[in-house]
């Protein structure tokens, strides 16, 4: 199959619609604008139904509903709009639906700015959801792999019965680059949605009795119950969505960890640094939750320092010390409030940093 | 067939740049304006209009520093290109290189008809034969992959501005994935949407480390850098 060259967000919608997304609630905030635009007049084409919500607050609320209704649900937001739909996420975490959640990340806190930013960390890994609630993250670093995730979160929601949230910031959002496109699955129709979802509310004439989807439970017993329950899918979760990647971990004297458009960044300091005659290498978790705790221990003997290389002010430095465990010294390099910084300031903050522990 | 650069430093002098939304026309627009810089005379002035209301990122006001000290004089938004974001206001003093008669001006243009629109508020500087109006084409982005669909956009662009499209350029690519063959195979591809609309094909827009590849290949090529993509985009672990 032939590539085409697509805006990220563009490719992002069109990536659920092949996946057979058969809602999508959205409500305009930059930078996934493309997204509900390209929504709007792509789905209904495909059989689904996009509705434009008044909120994100409405937007979460909506694909609650869709999803209880056992139809493949996708909404997107950016940062401000992601906590928005915190609420939400938590009742459908609770009530067992399956959603896809994506958020084209920018600057905050507040209304903060729309250039990239990863300041999303700790709300995506640890939520603003209430509750004993988890959802897995994953992390693509550029279009094509944003494209294949969604593709599969599909998948990933309906086996956990969880929302999964992609984490993609404002640069794959905006940026442009060939893809390859998944094929179509199609939506699946309504009588054959409790094949596969025997939970789902399809109506009395569609499976036998009464199905409920819910999430109160007022009983400490029954609800104990049921967290202990959600708890089983997450530990199982933890084990099986481990996913990252690495480069030069046997040779580096520095080895960068970093996510999404930091990783690309990297990837370039590691070659500028090469130049220079000195070794660094990468760990790019593409699972944020589970964090890929395993990934370190494949770090090299000549390692001299492990650097979290972030857009926000270190979110994600408890989870590289937590992997990290001791064993190195841990630095940061960071800008914040939408800047990019170049991979040449990279270089040169991790040469001070790597002087700093020899 | 004239090339590019001398045609566009000949002729009118106001250069408006359209084209389907993400087929390159900001690429082009800076790429012309640092040809166009390259080849200019101390006394003459140039200037780049970005007029882009509708993308947050990726906006020529981007390369506005590079741009003035090659000699081009950036106009963008009220806030001089400092503010982040996607505010569909445009500073007054664009109206200053459109005025000045002895100033050559590109206006790039946000994409799409909806993006070009934005000319209709500068009717007054714009009559037959006084300006260009060109339109880039890129078969590779899914709106504009066939010469029908990319000849109804060049209809649009006309409807949504009231002007007419003077010229075509060919701006096939696949960014790092591009090859001669892309190029070449763009060109065949815009010579097609040039009968369809009747609208000269000016050049076919080239990476610079492609063109030694396209040598003889026939048709007019325009060099273009990638001033507005940085390099850590195209690597990836």
């Amino acid at each position: 199959m032939s590539k085409v060259l697509m805006k990220g967000n563009e490719a992002f919608a069109e990536a659920a619609i092949r996946a057979g997304c058969k809602c999508y609630f959205g409500y305009p905030i930059t930078p996934q604008n493309e997204i509900p635009e390209y929504m709007s007049h792509e789905l209904p084409k495909a059989g689904g139904a996009f509705l434009q919500a008044e909120s994100e607050l409405a937007a979460v609320n909506m694909a609650f509903g869709a999803a209880a209704s056992g139809g493949r649900v996708f909404i997107s937001t950016s940062s401000p709009g992601l906590a928005l739909m915190q609420e939400g996420l938590g009742f459908i975490c609770s009530a067992e639906c399956p959603v896809v959640v994506l958020n084209v990340s920018r600057g905050g806190p507040g209304v903060g700015g729309i250039q990239p930013g990863q300041a999303d960390y700790i709300q995506v890994t640890r939520g603003g959801y209430n509750g004993d609630a988890k959802i897995p993250v994953l992390a693509p670093a550029g279009i094509q792999e944003c494209v294949d995730l969604i593709y599969e979160a599909f998948d990933i929601a309906d086996k956990y019965r969880n929302p999964v949230l992609i984490f993609a910031d404002g640069m794959m959002g905006q940026m442009m680059e060939p893809v390859e496109l998944p094929p179509a699955r199609g939506i699946t129709p309504p009588e054959k949605i409790n094949e596969t979802k025997p939970w789902a509310i399809t109506g009395t004439a569609q499976h036998p009795g009464r199905n409920v989807v819910y999430s109160l439970r007022l009983e400490p017993d029954v609800l104990e119950k049921h967290v202990e329950h959600l708890f089983e899918k997450y530990d199982a979760a933890a084990k099986e969505l481990v996913r990252y990647k690495s480069m030069n971990l046997d040779e580096a004297e520095i080895v960068f960890v970093a996510f999404g458009t930091m990783s690309r960044l990297c990837a370039e300091a590691i070659e500028l640094l090469d130049a220079q005659g000195i070794k660094a290498g990468l760990i790019r978790p593409i699972s944020l939750w589970p964090y890929p705790d395993a990934a370190f221990d494949e770090i090299g003997p000549k390692c001299k320092v492990v650097i979290s290389t972030e857009l926000n002010m270190g979110q994600m430095l408890t989870d590289v010390k937590a992997a990290v465990a001791g064993r190195w010294p841990v630095g940061l390099i960071n800008r914040t409030g939408g800047i990019v910084p170049s991979s040449l300031e990279i270089v040169e903050r991790a040469k001070k940093l790597l002087e700093g522990v020899k | 067939m004239d090339d590019l650069l001398s045609l566009m430093r000949s002729g009118p002098r106001k250069i408006a740049v359209t084209g389907h939304f993400g087929s390159g026309k900001t690429e082009f627009a800076v790429s012309l304006a640092f040809a166009l810089a390259a080849e200019k005379n101390a006394d003459e002035t140039l200037a780049l209009c970005d007029l882009d209301i509708e993308n947050p990122y990726f906006r020529s006001r981007e390369r506005q520093d590079a741009l003035r000290a090659a000699g081009v004089d950036v106009y963008s938004d009220p806030s001089d290109g400092r503010n982040g974001s996607e505010l569909q206001t445009i500073s007054a003093k664009i109206r200053a290189p459109l005025e000045n008669d002895g100033c050559r001006v590109i206006l790039d243009c946000g994409g799409d008809g909806s993006g070009a629109m934005i000319l209709r508020q500068f009717a007054k500087y714009f009559t037959p034969g006084d300006h260009r109006l060109l339109c880039v084409v890129n078969p590779n982005r899914p709106g504009t992959d066939t010469p029908e669909k990319a000849a109804a956009h060049v209809r649009a662009i006309e409807d949504a501005t009231g002007l007419r499209v003077t010229g075509l350029i060919s701006n096939a690519h696949l960014i790092r994935f591009t090859t001669a063959d892309t190029v070449r195979e763009g060109w065949a591809f815009a010579r097609q949407v040039e009968t369809l609309t009747g609208v000269p094909l000016l050049a076919a827009c080239c990476m610079r480390a492609l063109c030694p590849a396209l040598d003889g290949c026939g048709f007019p090529v325009f060099p273009i850098g990638m001033y507005m993509r940085d390099s850590y985009l195209d690597k990836s672990v």
